[in-house]
């Protein structure tokens, strides 16, 4: 492996890092702030990606990112809608938007189920052209990503200071204090799933074209993978304020993408990133949880030896 | 300013768990009240709070604060003017959050986006400072981390942070050890007095059920079979309170946790 192999890496694992760290930050909104697991993740990543794809082929690339995060913000809506205004479990919504927007995002893609971007102006050609004869030459996609990430860091580590923000925190951590408080938990949860759809939708539109398709499967299984990335951060910086929570999220997300990338190197199949990913959430909800149960059951264990 | 109007609420209605939680209920609050409620277990003395809190729509009758009709007014709106602490002390506050965090929170100034600035946290500190419980040096810890006593002393400060028209307390010593019990207590009542608040407080401790405030009633069954002010309030003792009760419900006060002392 020479320098030039290792660059490419380098650079293909800060890039994709960069990139689903984007969903990392929707579900550090959702999951450990707000508290809800939304699975309408994957159905929401690629309904990024197909309206981001359908609208720089359209040729509005700058364009395509308000596009695909407003398609995001709707989704989250609907979502928020169902779990509390329905009456519907909040899994269960999850799962329901996801299966739904199976079919919306083909018809996004206007009945296809791969959209090419090879020969359409994206936010990267864009960049590219910009950054041509500087000496960051070829980086457009990094670069492109860290701003996203960096713009979106500094927006959600503001935002959850605000009055609003804080709100939603408390949403997750204690509804019927919220209610005291005078605010509706309705209005917050909404918020929250609006706010994280966007990033989700972003994460994927900056996917599409960064690999120049869009492909009808392409979100499958991603709330696994980003939930992975969120833990393996968590787990970093358990006890940390949000602001430091919320950068070992896009920390999580590089690592998990490294480490895949060196697995991938050591012969590993592409296709085991999934069940890496789910073994991964397993062990990262299971081992806090056996730490909570390990006194019991050394008691139990113990006591029975004697008698 | 609090009145509630032939206000009844029956659970599980037409069903063999039918039971009828409150029935007739009347009562007019003065400004200024400071009423202390006593019953027996099931008397339906929280579930009162609830109906006044909005927890639940009531059955019949009609609810008013200062002449508004909050009868079906959603417990969300009426916790702008509505403050209520709970004997569970994790009702009150979000325990991943700071001490700071659920102050601002509460606080409720300013817009949907606004952030606390430098004065607003000093104000914040100073009330904390003002409860004189060492608390405002832990401004920025996990309100989860604070004991049960100083838990329960934030959350009275976020539901008068800004003095509501009613504040609604539902025995929240009872959980706690008879020392911080007693400081909450001292700063309950001075927090009354400061801000002027119209008060309801159920307690099982019948001492200071005659010792605080200005106004007994007595629950049993749903309905309120005693109210004492003034001149007769002040002559009672605890024994008076518990032979008026039998007198009035037809049986000893029944109250697992009550205190006589």
């Amino acid at each position: 492996m020479d320098f030039g192999d290792i660059l490419g890496i380098i650079q293909s694992v800060t890039e994709l890092g960069l990139i689903s760290s984007l969903t990392v930050l929707a579900l550090f909104l959702s999951y450990s702030m707000l508290n809800v697991c939304d699975l309408s993740t994957d159905g929401c990543f690629t309904l990024g990606a197909a309206v981001g794809a359908v609208v720089a082929l359209s040729g509005h690339p700058y364009l395509s990112i308000p596009a695909a995060m407003a398609a995001g913000v709707l989704s989250g809506f609907v979502t928020a809608f169902l779990q509390t205004r329905m009456g519907i479990n909040s899994l269960l919504s999850g799962i329901i938007v996801n299966t739904g927007l199976y079919s919306v995002n083909i018809a996004v893609m206007g009945g296809a189920s791969i959209l090419n971007l090879n020969k359409t102006e994206t936010v990267f050609t864009k960049v590219k052209a910009l950054l041509e004869n500087t000496f960051l030459d070829g980086w457009q996609k990094v670069i492109v990503a860290l701003v996203a990430v960096i713009l979106i860091l500094i927006f959600m580590v503001i935002f959850l200071k605000t009055r609003l923000g804080l709100a939603i925190r408390a949403t997750g951590d204690n509804t019927e204090m919220v209610r005291y408080s005078s605010i509706n938990p309705v209005f917050t949860t909404t918020v929250g799933l609006c706010v994280a759809n966007a990033f989700t939708a972003l994460s994927g539109c900056l996917l599409a074209q960064s690999q120049k398709f869009s492909d009808i499967n392409m979100g499958q299984g991603i709330v696994t993978v980003a939930l992975a990335s969120l833990l393996i951060g968590g787990s970093i910086f358990s006890r940390a304020s949000v602001k430091v929570r919320a950068i070992g999220a896009v920390a999580g997300a590089i690592i998990f993408r490294l480490v895949y990338a060196i697995a991938l190197r050591f012969q590993m199949p592409s296709y085991m990133l999934k069940l890496v990913s789910a073994v991964i959430v397993i062990f990262a909800i299971f081992i806090p949880y056996i730490k909570k149960q390990y006194p019991m059951l050394a008691k139990r264990i113990f006591r029975r030896k004697e008698a | 300013m609090l009145e509630l109007i032939n206000v009844s609420k029956t659970f599980n209605a037409n069903t063999e768990n039918e039971k009828k939680a409150l029935t007739d209920i009347n009562l007019k609050v003065d400004n200024g009240d400071f009423i202390t409620i006593i019953g027996s277990n099931g008397a339906g003395k929280s579930t009162l709070f609830n109906a006044i809190s909005g927890a639940f729509p009531v059955d019949t009758g009609k609810i008013t604060l200062d002449n508004d009709d909050i009868t079906f007014l959603p417990d969300f709106k009426r916790a702008k003017f509505i403050g209520r602490l709970f004997q569970d002390v994790k009702t009150g506050t979000a325990p991943s959050m700071t001490v700071e965090e659920n102050l601002m929170l509460a606080s409720g100034g300013g817009h949907w986006l606004s952030i606390g600035g430098r004065t607003e946290k000093a104000a914040l500190r100073e009330r904390v400072a003002a409860l004189g419980l060492g608390l405002e040096d832990r401004m920025k810890t996990p309100v989860g981390l604070l004991s049960g006593g100083q838990r329960q002393a934030i959350s009275l400060l976020m539901a008068t942070l800004n003095p509501p028209k009613l504040l609604l307390l539902d025995e929240h010593t009872a959980a706690l050890d008879p020392a911080a019990a007693e400081k909450i207590l001292e700063v309950t009542e001075r927090t009354v007095k400061e801000y002027n608040l119209t008060c309801l407080m159920i307690t099982h401790n019948m001492s200071s059920a005659l010792s605080l405030g200005n106004r007994t009633i007595m629950m049993t069954d749903g309905r309120i079979i005693f109210d004492t002010k003034g001149e007769e309030r002040s002559s009672l003792t605890v024994d008076d309170l518990l032979l008026k009760f039998k007198a009035n419900s037809g049986k000893a006060l029944d109250n697992d946790r009550i205190l006589l002392s």
